[in-house]
């Protein structure tokens, strides 16, 4: 059953009432909310995702409530509940949609410590991971977005989970944050790019969400072995360049990008070492997201030594 | 008691029970156990047993993730102290470790499974103001930055402002004797110090098997927080059943209580043990516990507040009578902790203060 099988109705009362049971990857959420502009934005991104009808179990209970008192009408906030407890400080209600995706983020990052998370997007091909941590500002999420409409498939936007068996990268497929210009360079260049309502003044700017390609929604329950470890880098009119970077650092790097590196200790230092050495890993630089394509469809793994490529390829 | 609200309660008294447990009950004992801080716990009470394989997949996934985290905690305690025996090497001071980094270092049955928040040790009164000064030197900063409270510490608590690390954000907690010394049952440390143990690490103590248990009782039963109430009912339950076995801790345990003044907290210590946990006190310590027995009407009373304040602080747990049996045991605990001519003037200033800060 997925979640666009319900009425509008239906949803609105579920989200008000018992809460909306929607699975996401590996993790059954059960959110509750009265805020149309939430409830707007998961009819919207979250259509095609599984639900169950009846909840039994929940890995994370959370919602979306708009805070009480005289406040309430002189400046209207929300506030994200995780099993009733207020994390952050309340936003202005207009950024209700982006917290709520924060929040679940946050709730991956501090409780699924059977994973190894990195604060990374991650997109798939023949079933091979690319690992992109980046910045905020590096550009990973305009990339992820025009790849995974380009051949590639959403692991995730935001976090890469590793498994400590193996390695292997689950997806999450949550719809992708896209922020300032990217809003309207991924509108223009995916005609066909579901985006949600923009939040303005959020604290990393404009934001709105892109909901995730159909195909990565449909094999979400694949994993993927990781092969490359890319360092993306947006520079203004800067020519394409894949250039390789040491192993070490590449480690160091990530540890320092992972929520969870410490808490696994030895276990976490053995698997990242492990993960990083059957990648190639490289630093990418790009302004032209035409050519960053062509750059990422000519990746194979288990790369032959790594090459430079660029100042510019041949478009073509 | 299979209601929701005894839910986590009746898995802690009967763990076996845990296979008859539902997939939404499940989702209750997580979200309760997270919030009580036992879902570490939990986990390795099932491994012991041999049966954590058994839990289906929802709720097992949790289960392995606070252990893992639980482990991380022990080893940060572990390191964190080290880091605090050596920027304290040159002072020669004895460091008497308490509740969790105790556990931790003496390798006690409640360490398993614990999440630490603070760092607690006792160091004498005397040269406290040096070893604050060596750590502030090193890399903690003081978490306090208000002048008044700055003095409240100084001035009427056992222990000076937490002092935070720069880097990794753990907090030291640093006492020169285990009660409040406005309390009505003060502590002096003398005593303590002279029946404590040492450790294998060179400079760090803990306490005496009895003084520990009365420690963990007074911090329960009198600070009137019990946000983590189960946890730390759970941990007096551990460190009972372990030294119950060296031979004369229960003779000793009652006669130190009545010399130390703690008779209350143990009192109430066997008393819920009992009640909520099912845990078996030896007949000559209970005979020892009646003669500190209060009145029938107190000790009802006393239930109806420990019933309530005890269970996970979730909303699953919550009665209509829950927030106003908390509100009580804290006020409970303030007039515990100060006489009231120094109490009212603390309360006043911190009510005023809050409201400037909203």
């Amino acid at each position: 059953m997925k979640l666009s099988d319900w009425s509008r109705q239906e949803l609105v009362a579920r989200l008000a009432g018992p809460g909306l049971n929607l699975w996401t990857g590996p993790f059954l959420n059960r959110i509750r909310t009265r805020i149309p502009a939430v409830v707007d934005g998961i009819s919207l991104l979250y259509a095609d995702y599984p639900i169950e009808a009846e909840g039994d179990f929940a890995d994370f209970h959370v919602a979306l409530t708009q805070p009480l008192g005289p406040r309430r009408w002189l400046r209207r906030q929300v506030n994200f509940e995780f099993d009733g407890l207020r994390i952050f400080k309340p936003l202005p209600l207009d950024q209700a949609l982006p917290m709520m995706e924060w929040g679940l983020n946050w709730c991956i990052g501090g409780h699924a410590h059977q994973y190894l998370i990195i604060h990374s997007a991650t997109i798939e091909k023949d079933g091979f991971a690319a690992i992109l941590p980046g910045a905020p500002g590096s550009g990973k999420s305009t990339l992820t977005a025009y790849l995974v409409n380009n051949g590639w498939r959403l692991l995730s936007d935001e976090l890469a989970l590793l498994s400590l068996e193996d390695g292997r990268v689950t997806a999450l497929a949550r719809p992708i944050s896209l922020k300032n210009q990217s809003i309207d360079i991924i509108g223009g260049l995916i005609p066909s790019a579901r985006l949600s309502r923009r939040s303005e003044d959020t604290v990393k700017g404009t934001v709105a969400l892109l909901k995730a390609p159909a195909d990565s929604l449909a094999r979400i329950g694949e994993t993927a072995q990781p092969a490359w470890v890319i360092f993306p880098s947006y520079k203004k009119d800067a020519a394409t360049a894949l250039v390789p970077r040491p192993k070490a650092d590449t480690v160091i790097e990530i540890g320092r990008n992972a929520f969870n590196y410490s808490i696994h200790g030895r276990q976490g230092f053995d698997l990242l070492s492990k993960v990083v050495d059957g990648c190639a890993s490289y630093d990418f630089t790009y302004s032209d997201l035409a050519e960053a394509r062509e750059v990422f469809a000519a990746l194979e793994p288990a790369a032959a030594p790594a090459r430079e490529v660029g100042p510019k390829t041949s478009s073509g | 008691m299979s209601d929701r609200r005894h839910l986590l309660l009746n898995l802690l008294r009967r763990p076996d029970d845990f296979r008859a447990l539902s997939l939404e009950q499940w989702d209750l004992v997580v979200r309760q156990a997270r919030r009580s801080g036992v879902l570490a716990r939990i986990a390795f009470l099932l491994e012991d047993r041999g049966s954590l394989a058994e839990v289906p997949e929802g709720p097992l996934q949790h289960l392995l993730a606070a252990r893992t985290l639980a482990l991380k905690h022990v080893r940060d305690v572990r390191w964190e102290v080290i880091c605090v025996t050596r920027v304290l090497a040159d002072l020669k001071v004895p460091i008497t470790l308490l509740k969790g980094a105790a556990y931790v270092f003496a390798d006690l049955p409640p360490a398993r499974g614990r999440l630490f928040a603070d760092i607690d040790f006792m160091v004498p009164k005397d040269r406290i103001a040096a070893v604050e000064k060596a750590l502030l030197r090193s890399e903690w900063l003081t978490d306090v930055t208000d002048a008044y409270d700055q003095r409240y510490y100084r001035q009427w608590t056992h222990q000076i402002p937490p002092l935070r690390h720069d880097r990794r954000q753990t907090v030291l907690d640093v006492h020169h004797t285990i009660v409040q010394p406005t309390a009505r049952a003060s502590v002096e440390p003398e005593p303590l110090v002279a029946a404590s143990r040492t450790l294998d690490v060179a400079a760090l103590r803990i306490l005496a098997p009895t003084d520990m248990v009365l420690h963990s009782a007074v911090h329960l039963f009198n600070d009137g927080e019990f946000d983590r109430g189960l946890r730390d009912l759970l941990d007096l339950s551990d460190l009972l059943r372990h030294f119950g076995a060296e031979p004369g801790f229960w003779d000793a345990l009652p006669r130190r209580a009545e010399d130390l003044g703690l008779t209350g907290p143990l009192y109430l210590t066997f008393r819920y043990l009992q009640r909520l946990l099912d845990v078996p006190i030896p007949p000559k310590a209970l005979s020892a516990a009646e003669r500190w027995q209060p009145s029938t009407a107190r000790r009802a009373l006393f239930d109806s507040l420990f019933d309530r304040a005890l269970l996970p602080d979730h909303k699953s747990c919550d009665g209509r009578l829950t927030p106003l049996a908390r509100w009580l045991l804290y006020a409970r605990a303030h007039y515990l902790r100060m006489p009231f001519a120094l109490l009212l003037p603390h309360l006043v200033r911190k009510a005023v203060h809050r409201g400037e800060e909203e």
